[in-house]
């Protein structure tokens, strides 16, 4: 990601398989205070998908998925209490 | 619009109780309330201590040995675990079937600790009211 957008948290949910990944940014993001930016890796190809709607339909700010060699990063910002 | 879901697990084979765990896990993901009702060889899969190996259902056999050992080396949560993780992100209940607890002589406290309560059909069909219902 780029290296302005520092996290505050980040979740290494790779080798975690669907709906793991998912489960995990959830946890974090309801444990997270406002405006705190949550990054979650994973190398499961449904939680990419899955993930970024969630973050759009829970009216949060999807910041954007990035892919790195042999997994992606998801990126949020909590923007709903 | 529905904002309840209620599962019904009858089968005891991994691969319907995986089924039900993931689908209780979108549920809670989607913010709705869950309820699931384990019976029959659902409930079977919940009591404490027993040793019995996990299945797979009919259409899964002929790949068992294949799906258990990837879902080992690839080290995927078992059904329980996995709702473990979907009851600590929203609201899911789980009921033991009174009537199969009954038959088998199963007290609640016989049962693995994800089971909260154990009740009847009646009280869990009043509970599913308004809500979508699935039969796993």
């Amino acid at each position: 990601m780029e290296e302005k957008i520092k996290p505050t948290k980040i979740i290494d949910a790779r080798g975690s398989f669907c709906p793991g990944p998912l489960m995990e940014l959830i946890k974090a993001y309801k444990s997270a205070k406002l405006n705190d930016i949550i990054s979650v890796y994973s190398t499961d190809s449904g939680t990419k998908r899955d993930a970024s709607a969630w973050i759009k339909k829970s009216n949060n700010e999807l910041i954007g998925v990035f892919e790195h060699e042999g997994y992606y990063e998801i990126v949020m910002k909590k923007t709903k209490g | 619009m529905t904002d309840k879901m209620s599962i019904i697990a009858f089968s005891g084979t991994e691969d319907k109780l995986m089924a039900a765990a993931i689908i209780a896990s979108g549920a809670v993901a989607n913010d709705l309330e869950v309820q699931i009702f384990v019976t029959f060889w659902g409930l079977t899969r919940t009591i404490k201590n027993d040793k019995t190996p996990p299945d797979l259902s009919f259409d899964g056999q002929k790949m068992k040995d294949k799906v258990f050992a990837l879902m080992k080396q690839k080290k995927v949560p078992n059904w329980i675990t996995m709702l473990k993780n979907a009851k600590e992100v929203g609201n899911i209940k789980v009921y033991g079937c009174a009537m199969f607890a009954d038959l088998l002589e199963m007290k609640k406290e016989d049962l693995d600790p994800i089971v909260d309560d154990i009740i009847g059909v009646n009280e869990f069909v009043s509970l599913s009211k308004d809500s979508m219902t699935f039969f796993i």
